[in-house]
């Protein structure tokens, strides 16, 4: 593997096979996707808070306009945000690293999944630029309004999105395929299924979900395009179709998904936890097991978005169950994580605030997850802005805060350079607490009745509750704060390549294998692939000279406290 | 790194399982889900409109059967073709293959007569639930067979210099999948009224 002719700067930063490089590539555009779907936050939250006036670098936000910002918005954070980086950015980078091999089992079939992912970018954001505008029918993109160009009045806008997500479901299945395929072949020889550092585990096995959940959903696009396209009434109930379909195939899809993007966020921070806290994580196999009881009730829950739709309440009694089971394994995950913490010798760095944040506010994304769960509840507080609140706080941990504690502590491999810690803290606490300013006035305004998807209570006087607005405008002025202070990640990130401290090969003192080779890794990985003797997390070790033993030493290696020689 | 080095991650085996017969196995995995969706949502149809009956009563049964035919001889022919590679016999894999891919082609030129017809008598994608269904499952299933002709004529290329010859059972694998989505596709559109 290491004798290769040094390939050009394109083919090196544009058309490599190197799994670091296309894990850099996907974490860029994702990034450049997050600043876009930022920006339409700060838009229609701007609408929001100060009604019908001219949003700075905006302008009038019109109702069509809103529709579409809020699908968009939706669409972009959670495909081309939390999958790409999450899941593609830090499986691409960490799998082979971390399970010691120099690649992924398929190199160009991982470029592949890169470059339909980018295509699939390009498709959505080219409908910024067609006839009508974007997609405007949420992204859910429920039929009849989905379905028909003269409901949405974005015709060209809902075809261009519906490929654009099918592009990147393709791409996904090519990168997710190629992760199990290595981690489950291409382990470094003596590492067995339980020495497999979690966050691989997790980022496979949301791959696994990925790929049994989303097929359906396929389908179900090929049927709305074509009732889109071909006047076909897959949807249509006048014609013998039915809308209630789509629902069933997108959630069956939807709902898993949290699970998707979850489980690596879960993976990330259990890492970071173990390294902070200097000690094994509590329960290893544990954690497992219950990983795999949420990717299997992952399956049963889906109807739990369609207590509105009509469905039999029979069927939303056994529904309502499923949902309130999956807390239970993503609570045991919760205790076993915090039972880690106790006794560990814990170091508050960036990247541990981050992973404790996590912890945090998660559980109360989950908590008020209850209250959705449970059908009679739910029936009131559908579609309101409670439910935008409670998936704001399982989707911002997950994408926003443990992307975050996933960066900041893989930074110096990615990169060689420390990030500043100063600057970390202060863009840390920043982001904490405007987020919770932004969404705990929503939990009350969508309990008083606030309802999602209005754009101007000019329009629905009823509705609009003069008292709750400066609510409203609190939490916009909250998200204009949350955003400032990502100038400052972003600023740290950009210094930190040249002038942050050299990092060394383990800045952090950790045992998994990717701290094993230099910062950043050459092509190869490895100048000597390793073999591997031990766990992932063997760390506060007492009696030993470091605290630690890195996966890659034999027993007779290990130096103990004391020795002389 | 060029096109004919292999990362040792693709030559490392820990489950036992040669690599590419183990990715062939999940892209399966992934193509069972997208057609059992498409399937299942077809079926549920089908059961909540006898009337569709009616509209199936026209679709061409023998044509149906015959490709049932042409397409369970053409997976006798990979699995023939799969034989000689492990024997090592690269040529005759190629031509095996090669016929394998010729059943295919059979097969789309038979759907291609039987779709012209249904169109010529008026039966479009849109003219009612039952075509719709008719059209995007055959479809999807025409392109995977055509797909798998393509994928199968380089693997036979390759085949023929006695190179990568793991690839002959996996794209064997993927043509037995081929041929067992239309087992399931034959009886739902054809048969049953």
């Amino acid at each position: 593997m290491s004798e290769h002719a040094a390939p050009g700067i394109f083919e090196r930063y544009f058309f490599s096979t190197d799994h670091k490089i296309i894990a850099m590539q996907y974490l860029f555009t994702g990034m450049g996707m997050a600043m876009i779907g930022g920006f339409f936050a700060y838009v229609f939250r701007m609408q929001l808070g100060f009604p019908n006036q001219n949003v700075p670098g905006y302008g009038i936000v019109t109702a069509g306009k809103y529709n579409a910002l809020v699908t968009m918005h939706g669409s972009i954070m959670i495909f081309w945000v939390a999958m790409p980086v999450l899941i593609a950015a830090f499986g691409n980078f960490l799998i082979p690293l971390m399970v010691g091999c120099d690649d992924m089992a398929f190199p160009r079939i991982n470029r592949l999944s890169y470059q339909i992912f980018l295509l699939s970018a390009l498709v959505l954001l080219s409908s910024f630029l067609v006839k009508g505008g974007p997609f405007g029918g949420a992204w859910t993109a429920y039929p009849p309004l989905s379905a028909s160009g003269a409901y949405n009045l974005t015709p060209v806008g809902a075809t261009l999105w519906l490929v654009a997500v099918a592009l990147e479901f393709v791409a996904f299945l090519l990168g997710g395929i190629n992760f199990i395929v290595t981690t489950m072949n291409s382990r470094a020889p003596g590492m067995k299924m339980y020495d497999i550092p979690l966050v691989v585990w997790m980022i496979v096995l949301a791959s696994v979900i990925f790929m049994a959940s989303v097929g359906p959903l396929i389908a179900g696009a090929i049927m709305l395009l074509f009732d889109q396209t071909m006047s076909t009434g897959f949807y249509d109930p006048t014609r013998g179709g039915d809308p209630l379909l789509w629902q069933h195939l997108f959630w069956f899809f939807g709902h898993p998904e949290v699970y998707v993007v979850l489980l690596p966020a879960m993976g990330i921070v259990a890492e970071v936890i173990a390294v902070f806290a200097r000690k094994k994580v509590f329960g290893y196999k544990t954690v497992l097991y219950t990983t795999w009881a949420v990717g299997f009730l992952s399956f049963v829950v889906w109807a739990h978005h369609q207590f509105v739709a009509g469905i039999d309440p029979r069927m939303a009694n056994i529904f309502s169950v499923t949902t309130l089971l999956i807390s239970v394994p993503i609570t045991e995950m919760v205790f076993l994580y915090i039972a880690t913490l106790y006794g560990g010798s814990i170091r508050l760095d960036t990247p541990m605030l981050w992973a404790l944040a996590f912890i945090g506010e998660f559980m109360i994304g989950g908590v008020t997850g209850i209250f959705l769960g449970s059908s009679g509840t739910d029936i009131y507080l559908h579609d309101t802005y409670f439910v935008i609140a409670h998936f704001h706080y399982t989707f911002v941990p997950i994408a926003i805060i443990a992307t975050f504690a996933g960066l900041t502590f893989w930074y110096p491999k990615m990169f060689g350079h420390m990030l500043n810690e100063t600057l970390g803290k202060i863009h840390f606490w920043g982001t904490i607490v405007t987020f919770n300013v932004i969404f705990i006035p929503l939990f009350i305004t969508g309990t008083a009745g606030d309802q999602r998807r209005v754009y101007s209570y000019a329009q629905f006087a009823e509705q609009a509750r003069p008292a709750l607005q400066h609510l409203r405008t609190t939490s916009t002025i909250a998200l204009l704060f949350m955003l400032a202070f990502q100038f400052i990640f972003l600023f740290n990130f950009i210094w930190s390549f040249r002038h942050g401290k050299t990092a060394g090969a383990n800045p952090w003192r950790s045992a998994t294998l990717e701290w094993t080779v230099p910062s950043p890794p050459p092509h190869g990985n490895f100048a000597q692939l390793p073999t591997v003797y031990r766990g992932p997390y063997e760390y506060g070790l007492p009696g030993y000279a470091d605290d630690f033993v890195p996966q890659n030493v034999p027993d007779l290696a290990i130096s103990i406290a004391g020795e002389t020689d | 790194m060029s096109a004919s080095a292999k990362p040792i991650s693709n030559t490392r085996s820990g489950t036992g399982i040669p690599t590419a017969r183990l990715i062939t196995w999940w892209v399966i995995a992934s193509e069972i889900v997208i057609f059992g969706g498409l399937l299942a949502s077809y079926v549920m149809h089908r059961i909540g409109h006898p009337e569709w009956a009616e509209a199936a009563s026209h679709t061409n049964f023998w044509a149906g059967a015959f490709n049932t035919l042409v397409l369970l001889t053409s997976s006798l022919c990979a699995v023939t073709a799969h034989k000689a590679a492990d024997a090592h016999e690269g040529a005759r894999a190629a031509k095996l293959l090669r016929i394998t891919a010729l059943g295919g082609l059979v097969f789309l030129c038979v759907k291609a007569f039987e779709w012209s017809s249904d169109i010529r008598e008026g039966y479009v994608i849109s003219s009612g639930g039952f075509w719709s269904f008719y059209y995007t499952l055959a479809g999807l299933h025409g392109l995977h067979v055509l797909a798998g002709m393509i994928i199968m004529l380089i693997v036979a290329a390759d085949a023929a210099k006695n190179r990568e010859l793991q690839r002959v059972e996996c794209i064997g694998l993927y043509w037995h999948f081929v041929d067992i989505v239309w087992i399931f596709l034959f009886p739902l559109l054809y048969i049953a009224r």
